[in-house]
């Protein structure tokens, strides 16, 4: 809405707040890239091989 | 006061045959038969009774007798459960339609022991396969090539609300609610617009709806449909068939879907949630938030301003705050009621600011998340066939291929209270009467639907036992009776004693 009426918790609220929270927010990041590098490994190892004919042969009939 | 919000979901898996005959019919029935005839006696013969399946009505108040109206299927494999719930199949799909539950947290139980379900039915089709070929189920709602299949929920709302306010007043939610329960898509199924104009989606549905009302569900599939089919007193109650949705891999997905629509529909039975959030063109703005993974553009509501998807669920929600101080979250239960506000607060904060920080309760998050670490990875254009391989296999229920399992998902039961809850049906609603009554005489039961049970206990001609109310037939009015009934024809009796009251 164009007044933005709506609590807004990244605004409004507690900027105080996000001054502090830099470092473990970065600490987290970190965390995550590192996760989505196994994950992304992962999916290396189980990801159908031939991914072009997998996704043509996936075909379904209509339903509700 | 509003109802209590009994609920449930209907899955439509997607199904293929490696390395044999594709035909989705026949291996959607191999799959059922072969979890049936695995984990039941006698189970097989207890077959669906269709007399109170009603489909063509709407509730707008008229009825479809023409060759538009939906057909029923009833020749295919068509299994009940002593869970409570219904497997079988429908068009050319396998579909767990979970027994009626009263709260989100329910619905997820039960949701998790239909994809248990599913993974048990495709290993024991595995073992009768001897060709080497196997049947592999995906929990999804669309092929990337046009074709969709549902994952419908449906609630229970007093009749004596008007159609016509509740259908303009659900359908913002409707429109938006995707921003968090949506599942994500590669690509683009629009009509007439190349696949890849769109690299990803928030919904795998919202390109299939084109009316904002109406009865259809298999094509000009509209935002809020009017099949109007109780399965309980109709007197009294309808029950709000949702095709809007996607079916979801993420536990908290499946609990916010659910948890806000059921507090949302509760707020507009009492008449507590106003027009103003109402969208001037609500066909359009569902592909366009689905359309829009940054979040950041506006639709018009019908007095002309502009708000975000996110905006609107501020709103939805700001007003679902109100409403549970002024008059409490009974209808959906206090306590899980009130759990679903803090997440509901919780998953838009972190959407507006920063939605990686979600990926753990989102479904698109989680799967954007690996579709672009893996373009950057492997420097994959936006549209290559290995990103919507990413997209597929999320879904796959193949313990060994699934991505969503992998994707690092919050789980929000425990793995234990899934597996009983293959076998066990929930102890709040009348599932529980058949369910238990599934597993204790299932040689007496000759037929089961969603408001009766019919028996034949051999004496007499058969006898039904109506179940016109959801909230009949739970664990206190009935534990004891089943328990200390030695046979079918003793627990009928007993039932018909004025201190048991039947379970209508």
């Amino acid at each position: 809405m164009a007044e933005r009426t709506h609590k807004s918790k990244s605004t409004s609220d507690r900027p105080q707040d996000e001054v502090e929270a830099t470092a473990p927010v970065t600490e987290t990041g970190d965390k995550l890239k590192a996760e989505l590098d196994d994950l992304l490994d992962e999916i290396d190892e189980v990801l159908e091989t031939n991914a072009e004919d997998f996704v043509k042969s996936y075909v379904q009939k209509g339903g509700q | 006061m509003a109802l209590p919000k009994v609920l449930g979901i209907e899955t439509e898996y997607g199904i293929v045959v490696r390395g044999g005959d594709n035909n989705p019919v026949s291996s959607s029935s191999m799959l059922i038969n072969a979890y049936v005839s695995a984990t039941a006696r006698e189970r097989g013969r207890i077959g669906w009774d269709f007399e109170d399946e009603h489909p063509a009505n709407d509730a707008r108040g008229f009825s479809l007798d023409d060759g538009l109206a939906p057909e029923i299927e009833t020749t295919l494999v068509n299994a009940v459960l002593t869970n409570g719930a219904r497997y079988y199949v429908d068009h050319a799909h396998p579909e767990i339609s979970l027994p009626e539950v009263t709260t989100a947290r329910e619905a997820v139980v039960w949701d998790r022991a239909a994809e248990e379900i599913i993974r048990a039915s495709m290993d024991y089709a595995r073992a009768q396969l001897d060709d080497g070929s196997e049947i592999v189920v995906y929990k999804n709602n669309s092929d990337g090539k046009g074709n969709s299949y549902g994952c419908h929920e449906n609630y229970l709302v007093d009749r004596a609300l008007p159609f016509g306010r509740l259908a303009s007043q659900i359908t913002p939610h409707f429109v938006t609610r995707q921003v968090f329960c949506g599942s994500g898509k590669v690509g683009c199924e629009l009509p007439g617009r190349p696949p890849d104009d769109v690299a990803f989606q928030l919904s795998q549905r919202a390109d299939f709806f084109e009316e904002e009302i109406g009865l259809e569900t298999t094509l000009k599939r509209p935002i809020v449909n009017t099949r109007d089919e109780p399965h309980a007193d109709a007197q009294k109650y309808r029950r709000l068939h949702v095709i809007v949705g996607d079916a979801n891999m993420s536990e908290v997905a499946t609990y916010l879907k659910v948890g806000t629509t059921a507090i949302v529909l509760s707020m507009i039975e009492d008449n507590e949630l106003g027009d103003d959030l109402e969208l001037g063109n609500p066909v359009p703005a569902i592909r366009q938030v689905s359309h829009d993974p940054s979040l950041r553009q506006t639709v018009m509501l019908r007095d002309g301003r502009r708000a975000t998807a996110l905006e609107i669920q501020w709103g939805l929600l700001e007003r679902a705050q109100k409403y549970e101080r002024s008059h409490g979250l009974a209808a959906v239960g206090e306590a899980i009621g009130a759990d679903v506000l803090a997440r509901w607060e919780r998953v838009l904060t972190g959407l507006e600011q920063d939605p990686t920080s979600v990926a753990g309760w989102v479904d698109w998050v989680a799967k954007q998340r690996l579709v672009e670490g893996y373009a950057q990875r492997h420097d994959v254009r936006p549209g290559a066939p290995r990103l919507k391989a990413i997209d597929l296999q999320y879904h796959d229920l193949r313990a060994d291929r699934c991505l969503a399992r992998r994707a690092g998902l919050e789980q929000l039961v425990d793995q234990d209270e899934v597996v009983d809850a293959m076998t066990h049906p929930p102890t709040t609603t009348r599932a529980y009467f058949r369910g238990r009554c599934l597993e204790k005489f299932p040689d007496d039961i000759v037929a089961a639907n969603w408001d009766s049970l019919v028996f034949d206990v051999g004496r007499d001609p058969l006898r039904r036992v109506p179940m016109m109310e959801p909230l009949r037939g739970t664990a206190d009015h009935v534990a004891t009776l089943i328990d200390t009934s030695e046979t079918a024809g003793e627990l009928l009796d007993r039932l018909g004693e004025p201190s048991n009251g039947a379970t209508a």
